[in-house]
């Protein structure tokens, strides 16, 4: 049997054919249930995110079967062979587990080191536990697929430092504030990035929060999605007063907000640590004033910079990543070797013979007195007895069955022939 | 036995003392954990080798020189297992195991033999000073090195480049607390050290004042700290300017430590 990767992601297809060919909810079951019934396919998992969708297999026949997938997900989803061929990328054997080993590490993510990809391996497994679509081999496979991902996020700093510029802000703000929960948080103007911050920030615990915006009603609407408190703009410095966190956007061509005047604020505030964000360009908030006194200004550069050197950062530990999963690779073509059934023929004889010789020796050296004739008839019963033990399981081994590996897999277990491998 | 104990304690403390350096290089939870087993196992020892000695020499162990700096480096250690406990600080080992160890170190080059302490000194105020004087002293240790961390993080993250120890270190909030707490613990532990020493002093000779150099140390190290605690609670002055007058707080003290001695000889035999 091989093993055999059919699939696309964000690299080869663009979101609109990504989202045609999703198994989602009913789809997932229904696609299940119908690549079973592939001829060459005897296991398989599906893998499906917004990013990509995979389909896992343990074939008898890798040309034939990639075939038949294909025909299956252009038939499935009901879309043009000739439109999938560019988008669909296959593996086999070692390159596909090299594939799993990187997807579910989040090596070929979008965002490296992002965790969401090994949850939803998991539960694509899972489901195919359920439906009992796998078998020895992508059960050893998504096991160990897993471990794999899991030793590299501790192994590594692959995941560790944020990526993202609504990230980074919330990471700074966590080594200014001991928790969150507790401190309260200005939306100063309105803006996609500042929302996204926002509602990071609230991800993370921030419950007090106000909105100032330049137009009060606006500001209400948005004050209301974040069950928060909308004030007038004008105001917006005597509530900075008691406010920690504060995120500027306001598309004002000019600063709104002097060095001087946030003196006198922190003044007032008894020189508790404020931590403003300012992510309009051109900047809102005099640059000077991150030279007060736990007062700490970041803007949009700042923050890429960050998000720069942590990417870099994470680019190192990625290849730390790959040299892992070149490791695993290794011990896990060790057991697929094992399931080839010639070594296993190898070992089993070779098991039978050594016990034979030790059980001889034994009872040789308790019965010296022997002569030659009844050593030899000794030896010939031993060996009859072995040969005629091992026959049997080695014509199962050798014969073209459809479960050979399931009975390589016994074999090897029943007889103990597995190396301690794990 | 003594002896055996004590230097038990700071092989153990030197081992920790190692593996705190490493671990700011690159941690794990075991190093922490290992370097924490270390403090504990060397604590135990040096408590032993303490009671002992107080048992030797039928008085408070902490009137020569090696006794002081031993029994300091004691008090400090207790702090930094009680804050570990309490509030699991990250690297906090790194900034403190180092002076434990260096405070260690000198104490065990310092004599060892047991004087007799002039009748005069020997009262109940012998170990009810000390003992205030130096858990004060040790908090201000204690507030002094998270002082240090504050500093450092806050330069990570008002210079934009938050790299290197800024993921591990804890935040400045937590940090500037730690040190509030610390120095309101041993502020009143000075005064009432202060006071003791006072009614000591009037005790054995008659007089609140017949200090020596040392007691006016003490008297500019409470200055120091009473203005630390008046600036915050009254100005505000947090972070930062807390933190730096809280190290400069412990400069003060080590100078009337170990400085003096080298200055003059007074009543206070340690120093």
């Amino acid at each position: 049997m091989n093993i055999l990767i059919v699939g696309l992601n964000h690299k080869t297809a663009d979101v609109d054919v990504r989202e045609k060919l999703a198994f989602n909810g009913q789809k997932l079951e229904e696609g299940m249930q119908r690549i079973k019934t592939l001829p060459d396919v005897k296991e398989a998992v599906i893998l499906s995110t917004c990013n990509r969708v995979e389909i896992y297999a343990a074939v008898t026949n890798a040309a034939a079967a990639h075939e038949a997938i294909k025909n299956f997900i252009s038939e499935f989803h009901g879309i043009d062979r000739s439109a999938l061929e560019t988008s669909l990328y296959a593996y086999e054997d070692i390159n596909a587990v090299r594939h799993v080993f990187r997807v579910a590490s989040s090596l070929d993510s979008m965002i490296v080191g992002e965790p969401q990809i090994l949850g939803q391996i998991k539960d694509a497994f899972d489901f195919s536990l359920q439906k009992k679509t796998t078998g020895i081999l992508l059960n050893k496979l998504m096991k160990k697929t897993i471990s794999v991902a899991k030793r590299i996020r501790t192994e590594t700093k692959i995941a560790e430092n944020a990526v993202s510029i609504s990230f980074a802000a919330v990471e700074l703000a966590k080594k200014i504030f001991t928790d969150l929960s507790t401190k309260s948080f200005m939306l100063l103007g309105a803006g996609d990035m500042a929302e996204l911050a926002a509602r990071h920030l609230m991800s993370n615990g921030v419950k007090d929060v106000l909105v100032a915006n330049r137009t009060y009603e606006s500001g209400e609407k948005l004050a209301k999605e974040f069950n928060g408190r909308a004030v007038r703009f004008e105001d917006f410095m005597h509530e900075m007063v008691n406010t920690d966190i504060v995120i500027c956007s306001t598309g004002a061509s000019k600063y709104v907000l002097m060095k001087e005047q946030m003196q006198k604020v922190m003044k007032e505030r008894r020189h508790k640590p404020v931590f403003i964000i300012d992510i309009s360009v051109p900047r809102n908030i005099d640059p000077e004033i991150n030279n007060i006194d736990n007062v700490y200004l970041y803007d949009v550069d700042d923050l890429h910079g960050i998000v720069d050197t942590n990417k870099l950062e994470r680019q190192k530990e990625a290849e730390k990543a790959e040299g892992i999963i070149a490791e695993e690779i290794e011990t896990f073509q060790k057991w697929l070797a094992s399931l080839d059934s010639v070594p296993t023929i190898v070992a089993l004889r070779e098991k039978a013979d050594a016990v034979k010789k030790e059980e001889i020796e034994k009872l040789l050296n308790k019965l010296p007195a022997l002569g030659e004739k009844e050593r030899d008839a000794i030896e010939y019963m031993a060996s009859a007895i072995v040969n005629k033990l091992i026959h049997p399981p080695t014509t199962a081994l050798k014969e073209d069955s459809e479960d050979r590996d399931i009975l390589i897999a016994a074999i090897r277990k029943l007889y103990g022939l597995n190396e301690k491998e794990e | 036995m003594i002896t055996l104990f004590f230097e038990l304690a700071l092989t153990f403390y030197f081992t920790a003392t190692i593996i705190s350096i490493v671990e700011l290089f690159r941690s794990s939870k075991t190093t922490t954990k290992i370097m924490l087993l270390f403090v504990a196992t060397g604590f135990v020892l040096h408590t032993i080798s303490i009671v002992l000695r107080y048992a030797d020499a039928g008085r408070m162990p902490a009137v020569n020189p090696h006794e002081a700096t031993s029994f300091f480096s004691w008090c400090t250690v207790l702090l930094f297992l009680i804050l570990e406990f309490r509030y699991k600080i990250g690297l906090l080992g790194s900034f403190i195991m180092p002076l434990v160890f260096v405070l260690m170190l000198s104490s065990a080059m310092l004599p060892r033999e047991i004087k007799p302490l002039s009748p005069e000194l020997q009262s109940y105020w012998l170990s009810i000073h000390t003992i205030l004087a130096f858990i004060g002293n040790a908090s201000f240790a204690m507030a002094s090195g998270i002082g240090v961390m504050y500093l450092i993080q806050e330069h990570y993250v008002k210079s934009k480049h938050p790299s290197g120890l800024f993921q591990r270190l804890p935040s400045l909030q937590i940090l500037d607390e730690i040190n509030y707490r610390l120095i309101t613990i041993g502020f009143p532990l000075l005064t009432l050290a202060i006071i003791t020493g006072a009614l000591w002093a009037q005790s054995a000779w008659g007089s609140y004042l017949k200090g020596d150099f040392r007691v006016v140390w003490a008297i500019i190290t409470w200055l120091t700290y009473a203005v630390v605690l008046h600036t915050r609670l009254l100005a505000g002055w947090r972070g930062k300017r807390a933190a730096i007058l809280s190290i400069i707080g412990f400069l003060t003290i080590l100078i009337a430590f170990f400085g003096i001695k080298l200055i003059r000889k007074g009543l206070h035999v340690f120093l």
